[in-house]
């Protein structure tokens, strides 16, 4: 085992942590632990834009931003959150064309920007350019542009170093973080990062669900360390689901291609979103357009030989204007499918594509240890967190906004916490956790397969708690998980060895993913209405007047060692936006 | 409501929505290395069924998920963005996500094995670091002077577009690993590192392109390329690559960019 010491720690380099770092980095000892390369990162998949009402196009401004952002989240937003959101937006992009991001230009060479989901002139009259973009690779661009400032400002990583514990100690009666763990992929060691100040900013966890835009490597390894440590996880029942993954395989085609005009048609050539969002029509809130799309389908006007999904129609687009402002989701369409956008339609279907919830943070992110304690010096920021600036549902364009504005926030406050905070002592025997569960799984002689585990488990989340749930469905799942969590304990690795233990890796992330879907699915099924991404069936209307509230899920140990979940809730924060029904 | 638009429907989309998978029985030779069970690296044969419309990735998946889960490779996307998993696929450079298997002759044994050029840690992993380092030589980053704007630079369309294709690059390595001159001289910058440098030297808003110009005059810069565009077949993003060298090598002469 080794220890290294650090004023501040970030874990994970994407956009979040890669933002933090450019600020932590100028102010503090930084070093950022992250299991892959830095641009491996999934930011990088992002494609359509970054929202900021900077007003190149047309009459826009940072209200009309904060008011859609809360209306797109179904009113669970916390208001003072969304604000900052939207008001920082501006400087949030102008500071990335000015770190050389290449933005698509206007014909007067300011920033391009266009039409997204949600996003509206004057509190939803019609569609307003906000999106702020770079073709159809706008996250790319900021992950490589994000990389290239990290490296002129000389940032410290440790690339492909798995951060698998978070360091709590109690001092004087209140909660501190220490330091992390992290496991050395090359070699199989161990290494305790002790750290005045740590951001979590590692990301989503998707993978739990099969049909996912999310990479194979987003399996909530953050959010699940915390929450194994007694921190409260946020909202975890509000998962995204994307309307437009290429079927059957779910990566993503940027809701940008219906920002450029892009028409969602059944199998009668219907233009359908005209019934469910007669303003907005396709370019309204994705929680909205995903459950139209199943709507189709259920009743019996999906494509194909099983009436399984339905088409994303770029055919009337000119060519050039695929070329220019598409071109990496045409190429999808080509590669994988075969198929000819030009002439085309695209089989379609929603994909299970950001987490709403995570770890609960203040406006500086700050992580909350209950509704209101701070854990002096712990951050996180990003997918991990949350804010909560999206509340039941995230508006296109939100996230990269979201990584940017609260990665910076989260980088300043905790240099500013490690340049006057000291180091809390580290536990004795610090990476015992750590070094216990490799050992265990290294040495496992149990009957039980990490990959078939892995798709029981996806296979039930699709199944039950995607785009419609009842109570009914969200009890097999709760069921299904508990039995997965019990036959995890006789997982078993086939790789024994120390170096580039993959194998191992899998085991551990599927352990991560085991218990976050178990706190999605009771969240879920104690949450008796329907809001953003959250369909019940059996509730389908929104219920301010009970669940206007965040769900706060514990972890909490017993006497005898069995685990159980504890909800608890959170009130919103609201400022001047009334709840109102929701129309698109 | 609007009027149906899909009356046609072409072969390849029939195709596509056709979900009737017909599995075949492909054999994938896996180059193995792993200096924990033997020095030396060696050839070994998995059959699977799969159907060939899937990924040269997911068959790599299935054999690490059903028969061998030491076989090691680096993946995250699964969609070609995030240049994790860059192999020699029957002798060429591709992305294991990105490469379908019928279009690489499923009926003869499909060879995988590590990138060239690079040390091989364990089976399809190697050492990115020296790759990394030629990146981080060439000074990948917007260089300016002067105040900064209050907002944001302009940059004309014409302008944004000199650059865009080098703008595309992963830094997966596929491109660097497909040249005869890193092989024989791993000094040499290799193609993804000028690539990134062209990104910054014909960007209008950079201000530091001589500077890279007089790291790519080296005597492993840009005069090692040969132009045998390897690395332009070998581009998974479709850039470039050998175009974008000579561009390089053109403004070295001029010194106009």
């Amino acid at each position: 085992m080794k220890i290294h010491k650090y004023d501040t720690v970030i874990v994970g380099a994407g956009g979040a942590g890669m933002r933090a770092a450019i600020e932590s980095t100028k102010r503090s000892r930084t070093a950022v632990l992250t299991k892959l390369y830095p641009t491996r990162s999934h930011t990088g998949a992002a494609q359509g834009g970054m929202a900021a009402a900077l007003a190149n196009v047309e009459e826009d401004n940072w209200e009309w931003h904060t008011f859609d952002t809360i209306k797109g989240g179904d009113y669970l937003v916390d208001q003072d959150a969304a604000e900052i959101l939207a008001k920082e937006a501006i400087d949030s992009v102008l500071d990335l064309e000015k770190m050389g991001l290449p933005f698509n230009r206007t014909p007067d060479g300011t920033i391009d920007q266009r039409r997204f989901g949600g996003h509206s002139r004057n509190h939803g009259e019609a569609p307003v350019r906000r999106s702020c973009y770079a073709s159809d690779r706008t996250g790319h661009m900021i992950l490589q542009t994000l990389y290239q400032n990290c490296v002129k400002e000389g940032v410290e990583f440790f690339n492909e170093f798995y951060v698998l514990d978070l360091l709590l100690q109690d001092v004087d009666g209140v909660k501190k973080s220490a330091g992390v763990v992290a496991y050395e992929l090359a070699t199989g060691e161990i290494h305790v990062f002790q750290a005045k100040a740590i951001i979590f900013a590692s990301g989503g966890t998707g993978k739990f669900f099969k049909v996912t835009s999310n990479a194979h490597t987003l399996t909530g390894d953050g959010q699940a360390a915390a929450y194994r440590r007694g921190l409260p996880l946020e909202d975890m029942e509000f998962f995204q689901f994307h309307p437009t993954g290429i079927w059957r395989m779910g990566i993503l085609l940027t809701e940008g291609a219906r920002g450029e005009g892009g028409i969602l048609r059944n199998k009668d050539g219907e233009r359908f979103m005209e019934k469910y969002a007669p303003v907005m029509k396709d370019l309204a809130s994705r929680d909205v357009v995903s459950r139209s799309i199943y709507t189709e389908i259920r009743e019996g006007r999906g494509c194909g030989p099983d009436g399984d999904h339905v088409y994303l129609d770029l055919t009337h687009l000119p060519p050039e204007q695929l070329d220019a402002k598409l071109p990496d989701i045409t190429e999808f369409a080509r590669t994988y499918l075969g198929i000819e956008p030009y002439t085309d339609p695209i089989p379609i279907q929603p994909t299970a594509h950001y987490a709403m919830g995570g770890i609960p943070t203040n406006v500086e992110g700050e992580v909350l240890a209950d509704n209101t304690t701070v854990v002096p010096g712990l951050y996180a920021a990003g997918e991990v967190a949350c804010v909560s600036v999206h509340g039941a549902n995230r508006l296109g364009t939100n996230s990269l906004l979201d990584i940017n504005v609260f990665g910076r926030r989260a980088g300043i406050a905790a240099a500013e916490y490690s340049a006057t905070a000291d180091f809390v002592e580290l536990p004795e025997d610090p990476a015992k956790l750590v070094a216990d569960q490799v050992e265990r799984l290294r040495n496992s002689t149990g009957n039980e397969r990490v990959a078939e585990l892995r798709k029981e488990l996806q296979e039930c989340m699709d199944a039950n708690v995607m785009v419609f749930r009842t109570e009914q469905t969200i009890k097999t799942a709760v069921e299904k998980i508990a039995e997965l969590r019990e036959r995890y304990r006789n997982v078993a690795i086939q790789d024994k060895g120390k170096r580039f233990n993959t194998d191992l890796l899998e085991a551990v992330e599927l352990g991560n993913l085991l218990d976050l879907a178990e706190v999605m699915a009771v969240s879920a099924l104690a949450r008796k209405e329907s809001r953003g991404g959250h369909y019940r069936e059996d509730y389908p209307n929104r219920d301010d007047v009970n669940f206007m509230r965040h769900t706060m899920a514990y972890r909490e140990v017993g006497a005898d060692g069995s685990e159980s979940i504890r909800l608890d809730y959170k009130p919103v924060v609201q400022t001047r936006y009334q709840p109102m029904e929701r129309k698109y | 409501m609007s009027t149906p638009t899909l009356d046609k429907h072409s072969a390849a989309l029939d195709a596509a929505e056709n979900d009737a998978s017909h599995l075949i029985s492909v054999t994938f030779r896996i180059r193995r290395f792993n200096p924990e069970v033997a020095e030396d690296a060696s050839w070994q044969d998995f059959q699977l069924e799969i159907d060939p419309k899937e990924r040269v990735l997911d068959a790599l998946h299935k054999i690490k998920w059903d028969q061998d889960g030491s076989l090691t490779f680096r993946r995250s996307c699964a969609h070609g963005i995030c240049g994790s998993d860059a192999m020699r696929i029957n002798g060429r450079n591709r992305l294991a996500c990105k490469t379908l298997i019928k279009d690489i002759n499923p009926e003869k044994p499909i060879t995988v094995e590590a990138i060239k050029g690079l040390t091989v840690l364990k089976d399809l992993v190697v050492d990115m670091e020296p790759f990394f380092q030629a990146y981080r030589d060439v000074m990948p980053f917007l260089i300016t002077t002067g105040n900064e704007p209050t907002r944001e630079r302009r940059q004309s369309a014409e302008d944004r577009e000199r650059f865009d294709d080098t703008t595309k690059c992963i830094l997966c390595a596929a491109c660097t690993t497909s040249c005869p001159v890193f092989w024989n001289d791993g000094q040499y910058f290799g193609p993804a590192a000028i690539v990134n440098a062209h990104r910054f030297i014909f960007d209008s808003r950079d201000e530091g392109g001589e500077q890279r110009l007089e790291i790519l005059n080296d005597k492993d810069g840009v005069w090692r390329c040969r132009t045998t565009f390897n690395c332009t077949d070998a581009c998974p993003r479709g850039i470039e690559v050998t175009k974008a060298i000579q561009e390089v090598k053109r403004a070295l002469i001029t010194r106009r960019f």
